[in-house]
């Protein structure tokens, strides 16, 4: 009998099966553990109280991100500045000593190939198509890009990874994504996301893996791609998934820790039988006509709540369910905004570009492209923060940094950065931020914040006219 | 681990939609070394509204939280679990938990009970009722929650998992003892995908060079 057809999740999985117990649940093998400063102090401590060591280091990479300040980390003479912020400082040496006495490999602060892990995986070569990826940190899901089942995992699952180099877990449902048209001018990967995520809501994709299809995810580099499947779990989907094809194989030959020679040849041939077989079923299947997408942002506090930059803020009662209605009327209050006003009518305080989202070199280049020639907005503070070191190295080859300097951003030092409001980098509060980040909860970048995301080029638009703008119109 | 059989008690009855991990801890929280005393921390943002449900005394010290849909989405955070934890809260009634929450919560024996809807807004009236003094009771052999008034909802939580709660098992301990089964993956691994293990990840060590 002729083999079932299978899709890309179902093969990743099958081939990570270390056992598997009657009750469905499977110990699976994890090829790929990203280790940061946040979520794995009380991992090392576990393992140190139970006399436990890591069970493959080699399979294990560090690097601190999240909270590291984006000023500058040396002095004039090469000397390391100390971090203000005492627990900062204690949690980052805390990770210091950790991967010296467990033995794991480790990506100083002070190396340029620093940055936020979920741009050094891909960066490094250390993500993989067909691998199973995890580290403690939600936004892992960008992995999948690259054809990997890659999650977001706690903390006490950080410790059961380095201990065993396994998880116990339940198969997840499928979710098939397709994205299938042509993209209208000046429509980008942080559109599509944003309109997936307004199409399947903040929960649609709890308890399922989705793969992103289409001739638009097909078209995308893998920058774009990374941009689409990190953002999964804003959908609920603890992973999502890209199919592997000469994209990736070519954005990943010849980094540091790629596949060599033989292994490399022996690899490619492997991840090609990836894809997805034709005939193979998921749970759910949902389409996207490209051509609706439009330049995108949020109004409100959940990624859910999305609309087009030509639209307006929504009137609570437009809703039919009554708990939306309830949580719109709070997310507007919160925002300080009323309904019916013009979102290109609302000015902002703040632009963010940076994040495990969109601060990659393409990234960059989106929003250097809009700022241009052009000035930041007088009572605007604009921030670029490359996403990691060799980004940044890459950026100022390009000229880029002067780019964003004469025009009056600020153009830091890699890092999570004011993504999420644990380093320096905060929007005060009551204030507004155009951001090209992930999440718009309240207090995430501080309290009584107030974000919009959007794409890079849209928030080098709101920048340089100091209010939510649609970016089509500064580039035509 | 301490076993978790049952948890019994009064409830907040919130009903919130979407409260994600930012909300039940910020994270200017999350830079600890240790998993204590985090329910200082808990709701920050709700509590610094004035009469929240979490500064009522009618309901202070309840060991049940009753919310709504897509509880504990956003970030992977494990400090949500603790600091739930460290505030008292042993149970988490919703229609539906985020996978992430849910994992980290059945690892820190906070019980996941995921109800229908129309569940969730009986047991939200129940625990309003008489000041929030009517008990709520949550029990694991039987998967049932039952009020006081003859109410009776059953639900489902992994059998594995249900099992790690009740008997306060070390589930990395567990696995530990599965160590043959991985080794022998590991050698499939080598044959069959040798660029998985890394000989030169291992030498990775990128010290603070210095930025040039």
């Amino acid at each position: 009998m002729a083999s079932r057809p299978l899709t890309l999740y179902e093969k990743v999985w099958a081939a990570h099966v270390v056992e598997r117990r009657d009750d469905g649940t499977c110990l699976i093998y994890i090829d790929r553990h990203l280790v940061h400063e946040v979520t794995s102090p009380q991992a090392f401590e576990g393992l140190r109280a139970a006399g436990r060591r890591v069970r493959r280091p080699d399979l294990t990479l560090a690097v601190p991100d999240h909270n590291l300040p984006t000023t500058p980390r040396v002095d004039a003479d090469g000397r390391e500045l100390p971090i203000a912020d005492k627990e900062s400082a204690t949690q980052l040496s805390a990770l210091r000593q950790n991967v010296a006495e467990f033995g794991v490999p480790y990506i100083d602060a002070l190396a340029a190939e620093q940055g936020i892990v979920h741009v050094v995986g891909p960066e490094q070569g250390f993500t993989l198509p067909g691998t199973t990826v995890v580290c403690g940190d939600s936004h892992t899901s960008a992995h999948g890009a690259l054809g990997a089942l890659a999650f977001g995992i706690g903390t006490s699952e950080v410790e059961h990874v380095l201990a065993t180099q396994t998880l116990l877990l339940s198969p997840s449902k499928t979710m098939e994504v397709r994205v299938e048209g042509n993209l209208g001018f000046g429509v980008t990967p942080k559109d599509v996301i944003l309109a997936i995520i307004g199409r399947i809501g903040a929960a649609g994709g709890t308890g399922y893996v989705i793969e992103y299809t289409g001739n638009v995810i097909r078209e995308m580099s893998i920058e774009g791609r990374l941009t689409v499947a990190n953002m999964s779990i804003e959908a609920g989907a603890r992973a999502g998934m890209i199919a592997p094809d000469d994209t990736t194989f070519a954005y990943i030959k010849d980094r540091p820790m790629a596949p060599k020679g033989a292994d490399w040849d022996k690899a490619v041939a492997w991840w090609r039988t990836l894809a997805t077989d034709p005939g193979a079923a998921y749970d759910r299947t949902v389409v996207i006509d490209a051509a609706e997408i439009s330049p995108a942002l949020t109004w409100g506090t959940s990624p859910e709540d999305v609309v087009s930059i030509t639209g307006t803020v929504p009137e609570p009662d437009s809703f039919s369910d009554a708990s939306k209605r309830e949580a719109a009327k709070k997310s507007l209050e919160y925002m300080g905004l009323t309904p019916g006003t013009r979102l290109q009518d609302v000015p902002v305080q703040h632009v963010f570009i940076g994040s495990c989202t969109n601060s990659r070199i393409e990234d960059l280049r989106a929003a250097a492209a809009v700022a241009e020639g052009r000035r930041v907005a007088d009572g605007v503070r604009a921030m670029v923060v490359p996403g990691s070191g060799l980004v940044k190295r890459q950026a100022e080859a390009e000229g880029l940094d002067r780019i964003f300097t004469t025009a009056g951003f600020e153009w830091r030092e890699p890092g999570c950065s004011m993504c999420l409001a644990m380093n320096p980098d905060k929007v005060p509060p009551g204030e507004r931020c155009a951001s090209t980040s992930n999440r718009n909860f309240v207090g995430r970048q501080g309290p009584g914040a107030r974000t919009h995301l959007l794409s890079p080029a849209m928030a080098a638009a709101a920048a340089v006219t100091g209010h939510l703008a649609d970016v089509r119109e500064l580039m035509r | 681990m301490q076993p978790v059989r049952a948890v019994s008690g009064k409830a907040y009855p919130w009903g919130a939609k979407n409260v994600d991990t930012d909300v039940i801890i910020p994270a200017h929280w999350l830079k600890t070394i240790t998993r204590a005393s985090l329910g200082r921390g808990a709701f920050q943002t709700v509590r610094a509204q004035p009469g929240n449900i979490f500064d009522d005394p009618a309901y202070a010290g309840s060991p049940i939280l009753i919310a709504g849909d897509n509880f504990g989405c956003g970030s992977s955070r494990e400090h949500a679990a603790w600091a739930l934890g460290d505030m008292g809260i042993k149970a988490v009634i919703a229609p539906s938990f985020s996978d992430i929450f849910s994992g980290n919560a059945f690892k820190n024996g906070i019980v996941p009970v995921v109800l229908p809807q129309e569940a969730v807004d009986r047991l939200i009236e129940v625990a309003q009722g008489s000041n929030g003094s009517d008990e709520i009771t949550i029990d694991l052999e039987t998967m049932t929650v039952t009020t006081p008034f003859q109410d009776r909802f059953t639900f489902t939580l992994d059998a594995f998992r249900r099992q790690c709660l009740m008997e306060g098992l070390d589930e990395v301990g567990l696995t530990l003892a599965r160590d043959t089964a991985i080794s022998n993956y590991e050698a499939m691994l080598d044959q069959h995908r040798p660029w998985i293990a890394g000989e030169s990840n291992a030498r990775t060590v990128v010290e603070g060079a210095g930025r040039t």
